[in-house]
């Protein structure tokens, strides 16, 4: 009896070790191949290390450490020229050389900046960038950029990018486009830093009052101080068009936002700015002064 | 014009960054003590002046604005020694972001529009939020208090689904505001020109089905349905709602009352895998790839559009408010449906919506100030003239059964502005569906969570879109990436990262095995020692 239950006793061991050794068994085993799986992933074919380095790099996971992996990722594809850039499809992975006219934002390692060449201007959105290296972004910096081409609400725009800064400088004169407004030929200049001359202010709205107002906060006047600002001007032929003080770019201490809560309907202003796309012409605009 | 892309841009701070800023911050900052727990005082003290400031969100609409600066000045004539300031935001993560830095500086606002999501990492810090229980069953001054000055909504008067969105930990830290749910703005006009019946409760397999009709072009590149070189027959503007209703419709994890966070499981990556395909044949895109879905639906260029119901004065040929120039509008008959289900007999929504938070201060007579202007918030006036500005429904049983209300909803139709057609569908979708609407568990983290139930499918659809290969080497990347990303790892245990805590299913043969055997052994084990017991005595 003694025996048998002996032998009882080391099949219920046995069987307790077969039923623990194979619980832990798929429990290493899972994790095994979620580690080599994870792995794996990483050392993946060329377009999952693409996205690796575009994607994630760009989200910020990889924050302040963005130079060593941004060099290698900007300087993979061959440069593109502007022309080459306009005529590579949505989507398409781009590397240009590019330089830096005006940022517009910075948040959790991503920088958004209208860039210009001699050629044609690039708009970077959310590129990845530490806050350090946004710091070097002066304007006329020289970067190369790696990025996708991408389109929203019409705005041809470089996404997921990372850059490095390279040797050079140039500031872009603003180009006289007055002549475009409410052409189609606009839309040649998006991005651009462009002037439109001798415009005249016409209401925006409404105040409380029912009183004609020359600006709104945001487009139908529902913002307070600090919002965008929107205001019309008309040109020589009587057409009007709608210009915005985007306060990421042009915030509420910039001479801008207080140039154009002065302005007075009926007056004659030139403006710069940078050619911004959002379901047509949509300037950003960075100087307002009275018309020469 | 709502150019910002402001959820992009502001979104993404993470509960745990978020956190972990507060105490960064609270170093800087030399931050004072934190506040002693709120105590109801017996009598609100109305020879002093009281300056309470409320962050409101908009959804860039004027109307609102107006409505929440008349709900000011009416509340303030009834209250003279209380001024209400006023801040206005559009997005509610830029809301999130600020009350974070002014938490750690001690300069919040008294009163805040927020998710119950971002309220969870307020609360992170004691005492900060104001449980507002207490303050319900105040005989003076609680919800159709004696002492308060105008006619407020009952301890009963809430809807109990909207009230119960606002309560976590044991605790009710806000009251509904306004409630939406998601729609499916549909071009009926397209639909049925290409052979399809819009059917009344509309199924992933319908929407991916004619999404994909959709796509034949003719010689010239043009799209035979619209005649266009433009078409996305279906964009989703909040892919982190889509991602979060496909998984409860599909009774999947997605998280838990305890903070386990399931969304990393084999359904959400079948899930993905539809969406790369859709993705990949430019069927689907969504708002933060290609722009707003209303956008595209008003010019002809897609055929399903699914975005808030609160945002419905912007959907259709004749929607009051529009970003696209007149000459790109195109004439079609537009459909509203809840939006689309795995199960077309057992739907399943979210249900969203501005909540209102109070934040704690050391002078609780301010306090209660903000909690009597908050029940303002909630009195028909507000409630019924707030919720007709865009496809919202009232949060009070007293305003959504009042003629005024039954009147407006009524009216649908009559006119393109305060009786616009579409607007008034939406809301009454809620209406009719309240009982099948669902909220995510709200935790320290539940807002991350949800920022990275968004990203899996944004950047699906981007690589999709890029010609990457969706396989499963991407998809274990993808989910690493976003879990760092979102500091997922750090937040939820390791069980919950890798669903451990889910349904483990039946036990495994071996382990019953095991357990019986021990079963039989202990048996016989016992059996022997009693039969020795006995053989003993019997000797004796």
């Amino acid at each position: 009896m003694k025996r048998n239950i002996s032998v009882l006793l080391i099949l219920a061991l046995g069987a307790a070790c077969i039923g623990c050794g194979s619980k832990e068994g798929s429990s290493v085993a899972g994790s095994t191949a979620s580690g080599s799986a994870v792995e794996g992933s990483s050392e993946a074919g060329s377009a999952a290390e693409e996205s690796s380095a575009a994607g994630s790099t760009a989200e910020g996971s990889v924050a302040g450490n963005t130079e060593g992996s941004d060099a290698e990722a900007a300087s993979a594809q061959d440069v593109m020229t502007y022309e080459e850039y306009m005529a590579a499809d949505l989507d398409s992975q781009v590397t240009v050389e590019t330089y830096v006219q005006a940022k517009q934002s910075w948040w959790e390692d991503k920088a958004t900046v209208y860039s210009q060449d001699e050629n044609g201007a690039y708009f970077l959105y959310n590129m990845a960038c530490s806050q350090e290296d946004y710091e070097k972004l002066t304007p006329g910096t020289k970067i190369r950029v790696n990025g996708y081409k991408s389109e929203w609400s019409g705005e041809i725009e470089i996404t997921d990018a990372v850059f490095e800064i390279i040797d050079g400088n140039f500031i872009a004169e603003a180009k006289d486009v007055t002549e475009y407004l409410g052409k189609d030929e606009l839309n040649d200049f998006q991005n651009q830093f462009v002037s439109f001359k001798g415009l005249t202010v016409e209401a925006a709205g409404k105040d409380d009052e029912g009183q004609d107002v020359a600006f709104l906060y945001n487009w139908d006047g529902s913002g307070q101080d600090g919002d965008d600002l929107y205001f019309n001007v008309s040109n020589e032929s009587g057409d009007t068009f709608t210009f915005t003080v985007e306060s990421y770019l042009c915030d509420n201490t910039t001479d801008v936002y207080a140039a154009v809560k002065e302005l007075k309907i009926g007056d004659k202003i030139d403006l710069e700015g940078f050619m911004y796309w959002y379901e047509g012409p949509n300037p950003h605009i960075t100087s307002v002064t009275p018309a020469e | 014009m709502r150019k910002k892309r402001g959820s992009s841009i502001w979104r993404r701070l993470s509960a745990v960054f978020a956190v972990c800023s507060l105490g960064l911050l609270t170093g800087c900052h030399g931050r004072k003590e934190e506040p002693q727990a709120f105590a109801i005082p017996g009598q609100f003290d109305d020879s002093r002046k009281y300056e309470i400031t409320f962050w409101a969100k908009n959804d860039t609409n004027k109307t609102q604005t107006a409505i929440y600066e008349q709900a000011i000045a009416d509340f303030e004539e009834l209250y003279p020694n209380i001024t209400v300031n006023l801040r206005l935001y559009t997005d509610y993560g830029k809301i999130y972001n600020d009350v974070i830095t002014n938490i750690a500086t001690d300069t919040t606002p008294n009163v805040c529009i927020t998710y119950p999501d971002h309220i969870a990492t307020y609360v992170t810090g004691d005492n900060r939020v104001v449980p507002l229980e207490g303050l319900f069953a105040d005989e003076k001054y609680g919800l159709g208090g004696s002492e308060v000055r105008f006619e407020a909504p009952g301890a009963d008067g809430i809807i109990p689904q909207f009230l119960e969105e606002c309560s976590f930990g044991g605790h009710y830290y806000a009251v509904p505001y306004m409630r939406s749910t998601e729609a499916c703005y549909i071009n009926k006009t397209y639909v049925e020109k290409l052979g399809y019946t819009v059917p009344d409760v509309l199924t992933w397999d319908f929407i991916w089905e004619v999404s994909e009709a959709a796509m034949v072009q003719d010689g010239e590149g043009n799209f035979k349905v619209n005649g266009q070189k433009v078409l996305i027959p279906f964009i989703y503007k909040s892919t982190d709602n889509m991602m979060i209703q496909m998984l409860k419709q599909k009774d999947a994890g997605y998280s838990t009352e305890r903070g386990e966070m399931l969304l990393f499981n084999d359904t959400t990556r079948e899930i993905l895998y539809t969406v790369a395909g859709h993705a990949t044949s430019r069927a689907f895109s969504t708002f933060k790839i290609s722009g707003y879905p209303a956008n595209f639906l008003n010019a002809g260029q897609c055929l399903f559009a699914v975005d808030s119901t609160a945002g419905a004065t912007w959907m259709g040929t004749d929607a009051p408010l529009t970003d696209i120039s007149e000459d790109k509008i195109v004439q079609f008959e537009t459909a509203v449906r809840p939006v689309p289900q795995f199960d077309a007999d057992d739907p399943r929504m979210i249900s969203q919506g501005p909540s209102v938070c109070i934040f704690n201060k050391e002078d609780s007579q301010e306090v209660l100030a903000s909690w009597l202007f908050v029940q303002y918030l909630l009195s028909s006036k507000v409630q019924i003239a707030y919720s007709e500005t865009e496809g919202y429904v009232p949060v009070t049983l007293t305003a959504q059964r009042s003629p005024e209300y039954q009147d407006y909803l009524a009216r649908g139709g009559e006119d393109n502005t305060t009786h616009y057609d579409i607007k008034i569908q939406a809301a009454r979708l809620l209406l009719d569906n309240v009982d099948h609407t669902f909220v995510t568990p709200v935790f320290n983290g539940s807002a991350s969570l949800r920022d990275a139930a968004g990203q899996l499918v944004e950047d699906t659809v981007k690589s999709s879109r890029r010609g990457e290969g969706i396989d499963e080497a991407y998809m274990e990347k993808l989910y690493s990436d976003v879990m760092s990303l979102y500091r997922l790892d750090q937040i939820g245990g390791q069980d919950s990262l890798s669903s451990g805590k889910a349904d483990l299913g039946p036990l495994p043969r071996t382990a019953s095995a095991l357990l019986l055997a021990l079963t039989i052994t202990w048996f016989l084990m016992i059996a022997y020692v009693v039969y020795k017991t006995m053989k003993t005595r019997k000797d004796y």
